[in-house]
Formats: C-alpha cells, structure tokens, sequence
C-alpha cells in the first residue's frame, strides 16, 4: 500500500517534469530563452503586492467554476457549457443592476440583487443544458457547445443594441456602472475581499457537500453507474438536473464577480475561459475537491504571471495557457501509463 | 465442408466452460447442439467462429488444422455465426448491411452486390427489399439477411445460435427449409438449440454439453427422455420444504400481459401469497426475466393488473415499488447491480433510507461491518465492490436488501456461489419468508428450483404454465417443460388451470 502511494507521488513528479520539458521545447523552437521566460512568468506573480491581488482576484471565478464543474464531474456529466453559463450569469448580474441603477436601495443591496440574479441566470442556463440532455437526449457536450455561442450572441446583442452606449455602435461593452455598485476594495488594491469570502465558500461548500452528504454520494453513485444507482432508489435524471442547476449557479456567481468586482460592466469577453479552466483544473486534480483551492490558485498564478511576457519579450502571452494545457495532458497521461504497468486487472 | 473438433479446452476463472470436447461433423449434414444454460454451447461455437480462442485444442477443416484468431479469420475460412442477437446495424440499409463486412476494395460496388443479393434470396426463397433499413426488419428476416451475407461472404460451415427464439412460425418453416437447402448444397450447419422439439425435427445428428462435457451423440429416432436426461442429469433427491401458501395473498396478477422486440406473453394469472416462494423457471430469455422486471415496476405491462389487496399497482414505476417494499435483485452485478468505484460503506449507505442531510460514516461502516459478518463477505468496509470476487460481489447484493421486505424479486440469487453460500443464503431468505415475505425468483439450476420452490412457474418461448405446485415436478419433467415439450395446444394455459388459493 506504502509503496503505491510513493510509485504514485513519483508518477505525478514525473509528469510535472516532463510538461516543463515540453514547455521548455516549444519555447526553444520560438527562439526565446526558456529561463527568461520562466523567470519573467514568476516575476509577474511576485514582484509586487499588486500582483499578488491580481492573482487572487483570477483565483475567485476559478474556484467557482472549479468547484461547478466537480459536482457535474461526480454526476458524470461534461458540462462544457460552463462558459455560458458565466455569461449568463454576467448578463443577468447587469441586468440587475441596470434595472435597479436608479432606484432607493442602498448599492450593497442592489449588488447583492444582482449576485441573485447571477446565480439564477446561471443556473436557468446550466438547467437548459439539462434539459436537452435529460429530455431531448442531446449530449451535454454538444448541447453545452452551442448554448455557449447562443450565450455569446445574446450577449453582443445586448451589447450592441438595447443596452449599447448611447451613440456609439461597439461591441467592447457596456457603460461602465457608477462606483456605488462596485463591490468595495480596500485602498490601493483591485481585490474585493467579498468576492474572495464567496470564492473560498463555494470550495469548502462543494468540498462537503461531495464528501459528507446523501446528495454527493448518489450524485457519484449516479456519475459511476446511472442504472445500478437507479436500481438502488436514486432519482437519477433529477440527479443529473441538480448537477447542472448547481454548477450552472457557480458559474452564474463567476458571472457576477466579474461584473461587479473585475469589469463594472459587460463585455463579450467577461468569462475570459475561466469555465474551460475549470474543466482543466477538476481534470488535474483528478476531481478531488480537497485539492480545488490550491491548483486554482497555481492556475491563477500561471495566468497573471504569463501577462508579463509580451511586454517584457515580445511573447505571446499564451505561454501560460500551453502549460497549463500540457501539464492536465501529461498527468492523465502518465497516470494511464501508470495504470496500465503496476495495475493488474 | 468437415468440421472436426479436437479435444477443446476453455476455461473462464474457475469455470471449465469446455472440457476436452471432441467432435467430427461431415459436410452437408445439419449437427444440432443441445445443452442447458451454462452448459459450454455458446463458447464452443465462439471458439469455431473465431470470438473467443480456446486454451487448447484444433480445429480441422476438411481435414486441415486452422487457426481461427478472430471472426475475420473464421470467414476466410468458411466459417459464419448467426448470434442470437442480431450482430446487424439497424440504421443501415439491408443492401449497406450485405456488403459491409467484405474485405478489400475503396467503392463499395453496389451494383453487383445488389445483383448477387437478389440471386441469393431467390434462391431461399426470402423476400427482402435490399433498400428497407434494417431496424423495420423482424428478427426473423434479420436472420434471413445475415444467412445471406455470410454464404455471399464465402461461409462453407453456418452455426445458429438459438435462431427459432423470437421468429414466427413461417418464418421458422422458412428458416428450417433454408437450413435444409444449405445442407443439401454441401454445407455443414450447426444448429445450436434448447427447444428438443426442433432439434429433433431437424437435425441428422444431436451431442448434448452438459456442465462443459460432451455427454454424448445421438441419431434419429429421438428419444426425448433421453435427451432431457443427457441435458439435466439424474434427478436429485429435494429436502423438506414449508406447507407453501398460507392462505393470505399478498399480490395478485391478474390476467397480466408484458412484451419485448421478439417476445409476447398474456394472460399471466397469479397470486402471491405471504411468505411463499415461487419459482420461475425456463431457458434464459424465454420471457421469465421480463415478466420479473414488470413486477418490478421497471418493465411497463402491456394488459392486465398487479393487485395489491384491493389496490391497483398496474402502472407505478419502480421507485414507488420500491417504497413500498418490493426489492428487485439483477443478475448483472456490476453492470446494474452494483457501482464500480464506490465502496461497500457507500453501498450500504445508499441502499439504506436516508436520515437528514449529510451522512454519519461511523455509523455506515459498522452497519457495513455487520453485513459484511452476516453474509460472510471476503472485504472490508472500504474495498470497492470492484475489487470483490463474483461470488462476494453477489453476497453484496444480496445484503443491500432492506429490512424489512414484502416481496423479494431475485435473478438468479445465488449465480456464482458455491454449494455452502447458497444454502447458507437460501437459509437466510426463509427466515425472511418466516416474518411473510414472498419470494418470486429466476435460475436456471433446476435443482435450486425444485429445492427451494413451493410453486413453479415454467416460461417457454412466451408462454407460462399455470403455477406448478412443486411436489409434482421431477427434475425430469420440469427439463422436458423447459425444452418446450408436454404443453399443452391451448394457448391460454395460464388462465385454465390456475391453482386456487386456499381462502
């Protein structure tokens, strides 16, 4: 037993190694000093306080999608629609919030609507997901696939047309709110301690509910094996309804930090693929959600730090995205390898 | 084409499927192959058809030994198998389903295929459209266009596998001159079959396997005493068993009708009563699965009522039978039985009702400590069911069920269990008959069966008998029921002879 945890550990360096070395490779093949720019991506992580915060405020939507994707994972469920459903949540958060602009309430009130909204736009969306799955028997990987262009669309339109700045046709969002429905920062640092509380709840949240609770044992039961858990008693298509309702409400929450903590407003982009992230970080830790807060924030950490390069390298500044990609295809990989020399079946 | 088998030799984990089975079968004869569930049919003809490779053993073929690797190979040299399922693609065309297994060649060449194809079936007299996609085929013309495919493909030796379940009889007529005019053209057929009446009606030559062996080779006449002996054994001694139906009826069937894609069974009349157990009998997929799945709730009836008392269950689904205390038991353990990957602490826990929210694990493994004691599972709390053997993999199974229970529906409770676990199982569901469950079981051991039964129900080919009270069977006579013979000509058996229950 010992010794397997050990073989496992070294498997799991091995594969650290190797991503690095392949990394290494194609920086070679660019012509850029690989060192530089593994010096520069940490520089860019820690040379200043200010960094830091950028790190953390990247880790909050990274550990709420991390932590919607480990409930549809355990639900044996691809939901690829995650970015949607960010955009959903981004979409109804503003809404929110421009419907409530110039009313009485107080502006933590109002942001605290619009984080209902999120959620419920989110979820409405992850639940449409669902839907097709459970009763238009459309795959959620496919189904998910175009409810996110869908998302996109709407959002441009919105956009462009109804909620455009007046007299200017552009597509790089909407007027920027007025500070009272920021969510409030400390002086001097661009990190909202509210959204970090939300962040860190959603990662204890997902932790417990999949490790000590009825609902995540038979959502797991219904991940492994939907007929057997059928047979046992489990409702297993409302199951599957609650995994998407769930991660669709993380992801909607996402939505509305990034609105209302990051952008003050909408943009086409406002989900910047921290969805898919999530897929590749519930993938790296092997959807072990103990594991959900630390990864992510070593994603974060990668995604600040690569911002660095074009400026100081004339890089491009997907560098980071290569090894955050490289490193979750290495780890399955040599976790296959592993699996197939020491694990007899 | 000469069919000779030497000394064939498979064994699956502990289970001899194929012990030394020898046979010589000459060109342009029909060679049934008879044998109960279990028996080593299956696997010998996988092994000639190249799905599976023996350990040991040749095969020859027209006196030359080949090596048969995959069914690629065993087409190459003249060998086809109709499986029981239809290996076809439903949302194909029946032309697209003719040429896809030739080799070779970038354009399928539709043309002359179409041309061969319609010769062919001419010449057996089948009337297929070539243009008709396969999924609106009966499974009789199914089998029509694989026997096509596989003589276009070059197939010198043709086996059957259990080809006269779920077809008409037309199409059986059909089917059995198409088989008689391959063997007058020179081919060997291989008739692989439980039902004695059509072996005997058909075949030149009948070896019956039992238990992996080749227990003999007979011509015609048939004697069908024989040949039940030859498949079953002798008859065993039975224990003592309860008085049966103590008068109180828990569930009644009436005139219950439930259907699959080849198979239509009515008229099914029965009442359960406390504490008795019943057993269903018959060849595997002759109807007795399905009909224990529509008790289940699982399978949806197609006419007639399940009673409970006075109320209507008919319809409910399976989560509200199970509510009120109905459990159903599959034989496919890891497939729909058990969740690979969680482990027997989460079992338990989940086949147990719910209390609150988040779950007590202390409290769940020493209940999966106790199970694991009473049902003497080789495990421990925290093993995967995966990691089980089959039989400790079933003893599982059976300790998930709840407490307490009234009415048990079980596939094949102790498949896989050595001679000690069954009885110590079967020890088990009697106590629970004691406190009045009723028990409705599925096996295909006649022995467990005529032990363990009060009542038996025979299924053959989508009909039931009427519930048989067991001191009148011998293993003899429940063989020769399960093979199809002694039924009598009425169809609406089940409706005439029902056993009243004491009032």
């Amino acid at each position: 037993m010992k010794e397997n945890q050990w073989l496992k550990i070294g498997f799991q360096l091995a594969a650290i190694v190797l991503a690095l070395l392949f990394t290494t490779l194609v920086l070679l093949m660019a012509g850029a000093s690989p060192l530089q720019a593994y010096l520069n991506v940490l520089e860019g992580i820690f040379s200043s306080t200010a960094d830091i915060t950028n790190v953390l405020a990247a880790w909050i939507p990274l550990l709420l999608t991390t932590s919607g994707v480990l409930i549809t994972f355990a639900a044996g469920l691809w939901n690829i629609g995650i970015e949607g459903q960010i955009m959903l949540g981004a979409v109804f958060t503003t809404g929110a919030l421009r419907l409530l602009e110039n009313s009485s309430l107080v502006g933590g009130w109002i942001i605290l609507l619009g984080f209902l909204a999120g959620l419920l736009g989110g979820a409405l969306w992850g639940a449409l997901a669902g839907v097709l799955k459970t009763f238009g028997g459309v795959n959620e990987i496919f189904g998910g696939l175009g409810l996110n262009f869908v998302a996109t669309a709407f959002a441009l339109y919105l956009i462009i047309g109804p909620w455009g700045r007046p007299g200017i046709a552009s597509t790089s969002g909407t007027l920027l709110f007025p500070t009272r429905l920021w969510l409030p920062t400390p002086t001097n640092v661009a990190l909202s301690p509210w959204a970090l509380v939300v962040g860190i709840l959603s990662a204890v949240l997902v932790y417990f509910l999949l490790r000590g609770t009825y609902f995540g044992l038979r959502l797991k039961a219904v991940g492994k094996n939907m007929r057997a858990a059928f047979l046992l008693g489990v409702p297993t298509w409302q199951y599957s309804m609650y995994a998407f309702l769930l991660c669709g409400a993380f992801a909607g929450l996402a939505g509305a930090v990034q609105v209302t903590a990051v952008y003050h407003r909408l943009i086409p982009t406002i989900s910047s693929g921290y969805g898919f992230l999530g897929l590749l970080v519930a993938m790296l830790i092997n959807y072990q959600a103990i594991w959900a807060a630390p990864i992510a924030l070593f994603y974060a950490a990668l995604n600040i730090g690569g911002i660095q390069l074009p400026i100081v390298m004339k890089m491009d500044s997907s560098l980071s995205g290569v090894l955050q990609g490289i490193l979750v295809l290495f780890v399955l990989m040599v976790e296959g390898a592993r699996q197939r020399l020491f694990e007899k079946r | 084409m000469n069919v000779e088998l030497k000394d064939i030799h498979k064994t699956f984990g502990a289970v001899h499927a194929n012990a030394g089975i020898s046979m010589d079968i000459p060109g342009g004869t029909i060679q049934g192959i008879l044998g109960e569930n279990g028996a080593g049919k299956s696997t010998l003809m996988k092994i000639l058809s190249g799905f599976i490779r023996a350990d040991q053993g040749e095969i020859l073929l027209d006196g030359h030994p080949v090596s048969i690797h995959s069914p690629a190979d065993a087409i190459r040299n003249g060998v086809g198998m109709l499986h029981q399922d239809p290996l076809d693609f439903p949302p194909l065309r029946v032309i697209d389903n003719f040429i896809l297994g030739r080799s070779g060649g970038l354009l399928p060449g539709e043309g002359a295929a179409l041309q061969d194809f319609k010769k062919l079936a001419g010449q057996f007299g089948f009337s297929l459209d070539p243009q008709a996609y396969v999924d609106s085929l009966t499974v009789g013309e199914r089998q029509q266009l694989e026997i096509l495919r596989l003589i276009w493909l070059g197939a010198r030796v043709l086996i059957f596998d259990e080809p006269t379940t779920g077809i008409s009889a037309q199409q059986k007529v059909k089917l059995f001159a198409a088989l008689r005019l391959l063997a007058k053209q020179g081919m060997t057929v291989l008739f692989v079959s439980h039902k004695l009446e059509d072996v005997e009606g058909l075949c030149d030559s009948v070896v019956v396997l039992r238990q992996g062996y080749l227990v003999g080779s007979v011509k015609p006449p048939y004697d069908t005493h024989q040949l039940v002996e030859m498949m079953f054994g002798k008859e065993v001694t039975l224990g003592a068993r309860s008085a049966g139906c103590a008068g109180e009826v828990a569930f009644s069937l009436r005139n219950l009708a439930v259907e699959d894609y080849r198979l239509h069974i009515g008229e099914i009349n029965l009442d359960i009563c406390h504490g008795e157990v019943i057993g269903l009998a018959g060849m595997e997929g002759s109807g007795q699965a399905l009909f224990l799945r529509a008790v289940a709730g699982l399978v949806r009836t197609v006419g007639g009522q399940i009673l409970r008392g006075d109320r209507d269950l008919t319809g409910r689904n399976y989560h509200f039978y199970k509510r009120g205390g109905v459990a159903f038991l599959p034989a496919s353990r890891l497939e729909e039985g058990l969740v690979a990957g969680l482990n027997l602490t989460e079992h338990v826990i989940l086949a147990e009702e719910a209390t609150g929210f988040s779950i007590n694990w202390e409290k769940g493994r020493q209940l999966a400590q106790s199970r694991i004691t009473e049902f003497n599972i080789h495990g421990t709390p925290v093993n995967t069911v995966e990691s089980l053997s089959g039989g400790n993999q079933q003893r599982t199974l059976l300790a998930l069920m709840r407490v307490p229970l009234d009415l048990m529906l079980l596939e094949h409770p102790t498949r896989g269990l050595d001679i000690e676990s069954t009885i110590y199982i079967w020890n088990k569901l009697k106590e629970r008959c004691q406190q009045g469950t009723s028990i409705l079981f599925v096996s295909s051991d006649l022995d467990e069966i005529l032990q363990y039964s009060d009542r038996v129900l025979v299924f053959f080919s989508g009909r039931v008998t009427p519930p048989l009270d067991v001191s009148t069977l011998t293993t003899e006579k429940l063989g020769e029921l399960i093979g199809g013979m002694g039924w009598p000509e009425s169809k609406n058996e089940a409706s005439v002879h029902e056993r009243k229950p004491v009032a």
